[in-house]
C-alpha cells in the first residue's frame, strides 16, 4: 500500500481536522473583527486614562508572540482559577490576539480619515454611536481591505498552534497520521494543500471585495 | 407673544490658543430671513457660523435656534447630553465648502440617510422625498452614482439636497462656493436663490458679493471676531459707513 493510499484511508481525520480549523477560523476571525471594532469605538475621542490603557493592552498583545499567549490562556489561567478548555482557550486566544490586530490596523486608517464626513454627520444630527457606525466604520473598512485580508490569512495559519494545546485541527490531525503510519511528507503536503485551498478562498473573497471601494472611488485599481 | 427669532446669537465669545476669534457678537436672524456674513479671511465668520451648530462651542454667550438653547441645558446651565444635543443640531443644516458628501453612500443614500437613520422616517417615504429633492436641485438623473463621479458643484448640490431632507429651521452656508471652479460656481448659487425665494431661513458665509447683494435681507461684516457693520444690503454696498469695508468693497471689485 503506498503512503497516499494511507493518506487516503484517513481521509475522515483530515476532513475533521479540516472542518475544525474551518470552525475555529471563522469564529475567531468574525470575534476578532468585532472586537478590533470595538476596540476603535472605545478608542473615539480625546485621549484619557482609560483610552491610554486600551491603547497599551492592545499594544502588549500584538507585541506577544502567540504560541506564549495561547500557553497562558491554556495553563496559565487556571492558576487564577478559571480554566478553559483547550478548544475555548484556543478560540478566545486567536480572536483577542487577531481583534488587537483588527483594531491597529482600523486605528491607523482612523487617523487619516479625512475629517470631513463625520464632522457632516454631527451636523445633520448624529450621535456618536450611529455616526460611528453608519459613517466612520464602512469607510475604514472599505480603506483596510487589503490589509485586513493579509490578517486574515494570519488568523487562519495561527490555528495551526492550536494543536500544541491539544485542539485536533488540521495541523494536529496531519501529525496524527504522520506519527502513526511514518509518513511526514504525504501528511504534511495534505495539511499545506488544503490551508492553501482555504487561503486562495479568502483571498478571493477579499479581492472580490474590493468592488465596493473601487465603486465609490475609496480604493483605485 | 411675538415669535422667537430664527437664530438669535447674543455676547458670543471664542478663543482658539488665547487668540481671540469672536469678540462678543449680538445677531439677530428673523424667520425667513437671509444674511449674510461677509469679511475677509481669519475674520471668524466660519467659525461663527460653527457655533450656531455647536461644532464649535463659544466661551462666552448664548445661542438660540427657534427660541431653544443650542448646546446648553436651559434649566442645569450644564452641556446637552449627546442625543439632545444632535436634536438640536438638526434644527439646522449646514453646507460645506467641501461638501463633505458621504462616499459610501449613493446620491440617493446620501440624501435618504438623515430621514431614515436619524428621523425615523418609512424608507418609501424617505426615498420618494429624497428623488423630490434631487430633483429640485437638478440632480434627478444622478440617483444612483456615488459622489466621486460628480463635478464640485453637483457635489454641493447634492449637500444641499441632504441638507433639505432633514427639514431644518435654518440653513447655514459655509463658504459654499469657495471649493468650486468658476464655471460651476452659478448653478449652486442658483439653487441658493431658489431656496430664499421658498422662505427658507439662511445664514451665508459667502464671498461672492453679487449673490450677497442681490439674494440677503441683511449683510453683516465682520473684521477680527467683531461685528463692524451690519444693515440692508443696498446701503452696505452703496455707502457704507466704515473706510474698513470701503477698501474691502473696492478690493472685492
Amino acid at each position: 500500500m503506498s503512503n497516499w493510499d494511507t493518506v487516503w484511508q484517513m481521509r475522515g481525520t483530515f476532513l475533521a481536522g479540516f472542518g475544525s480549523t474551518l470552525l475555529l477560523f471563522l469564529v475567531a476571525a468574525t470575534a476578532g473583527f468585532l472586537l478590533g471594532c470595538l476596540a476603535i469605538y472605545a478608542l473615539e475621542g480625546r485621549a484619557n486614562p482609560g483610552r491610554r490603557l486600551l491603547r497599551a493592552l492592545i499594544d502588549g498583545v500584538r507585541m506577544l508572540p502567540f504560541l506564549i499567549f495561547i500557553y497562558l490562556l491554556y495553563y496559565g489561567l487556571p492558576a487564577l482559577g478559571l480554566r478553559l478548555s483547550a478548544w475555548n482557550a484556543g478560540m478566545a486566544g486567536l480572536a483577542i490576539y487577531h481583534g488587537a490586530y483588527f483594531a491597529e490596523i482600523l486605528r491607523g486608517a482612523r487617523l487619516v480619515l479625512p475629517p470631513g464626513s463625520l464632522e457632516a454627520a454631527y451636523a445633520h444630527g448624529y450621535t456618536g454611536g450611529k455616526a460611528f457606525l453608519r459613517i466612520v466604520l464602512p469607510q475604514l473598512v472599505m480603506r483596510t481591505r487589503g490589509i485586513m485580508g493579509n490578517q486574515l490569512i494570519m488568523c487562519l495559519k495561527d490555528t495551526s498552534f492550536l494543536s500544541i494545546i491539544t485542539v485536533t485541527e488540521l495541523t494536529a490531525a496531519a501529525n496524527a497520521v504522520q506519527s502513526r503510519y511514518f509518513i511526514p511528507v504525504e501528511a504534511f503536503v495534505v495539511a499545506i494543500a488544503l490551508y492553501w485551498l482555504l487561503s486562495i478562498a479568502i483571498e478571493a473573497l477579499v479581492r472580490w471585495a474590493g468592488r465596493f471601494g473601487r465603486q465609490r472611488g475609496i480604493e483605485h485599481d | 407673544m411675538t415669535e422667537a427669532p430664527a437664530v438669535s446669537i447674543r455676547n458670543v465669545s471664542k478663543s482658539f490658543d488665547g487668540y481671540e476669534v469672536l469678540r462678543d457678537i449680538n445677531l439677530t436672524v428673523a424667520k425667513g430671513e437671509v444674511v449674510s456674513i461677509l469679511g475677509s479671511s481669519g475674520s471668524g465668520k466660519s467659525t461663527l457660523l460653527r457655533c450656531v451648530n455647536w461644532l464649535e462651542q463659544p466661551d462666552r454667550g448664548e445661542i438660540h435656534i427657534g427660541g431653544a438653547r443650542m448646546g446648553v441645558d436651559e434649566h442645569s446651565g450644564k452641556p446637552l447630553r449627546s442625543r439632545a444635543l444632535a436634536a438640536m443640531r438638526a434644527r439646522t443644516g449646514m453646507v460645506f465648502q467641501n461638501f463633505n458628501l458621504w462616499p459610501h453612500f449613493t446620491v440617493l443614500q446620501n440624501v435618504m440617510e438623515v430621514p431614515v437613520h436619524v428621523r425615523g422616517v418609512p424608507k418609501d417615504q424617505a426615498r420618494q422625498r429624497a428623488q423630490a429633492l434631487l430633483d429640485k436641485v437638478g440632480l434627478a438623473e444622478k440617483a444612483g452614482q456615488y459622489p466621486h463621479t460628480l463635478s464640485g458643484g453637483q457635489k454641493q448640490r447634492v449637500a444641499i439636497a441632504r441638507v433639505l431632507a432633514m427639514e431644518p429651521q435654518v440653513l447655514l452656508f459655509d463658504e459654499p462656493t469657495s471649493a468650486l471652479d468658476p464655471e460651476r460656481v452659478g448653478e449652486v448659487l442658483a439653487v441658493m436663490r431658489d431656496l430664499s425665494a421658498d422662505g427658507y431661513t439662511m445664514m451665508v458665509v459667502t464671498h461672492e458679493m453679487d449673490f450677497a447683494r442681490a439674494v440677503s435681507d441683511k449683510v453683516v461684516f465682520l473684521e477680527q471676531g467683531k461685528i463692524i457693520e451690519q444693515g440692508d444690503p443696498e446701503t452696505f454696498f452703496t455707502r457704507p459707513r466704515t473706510d474698513r469695508v470701503r477698501k474691502f468693497l473696492d478690493r472685492e471689485h
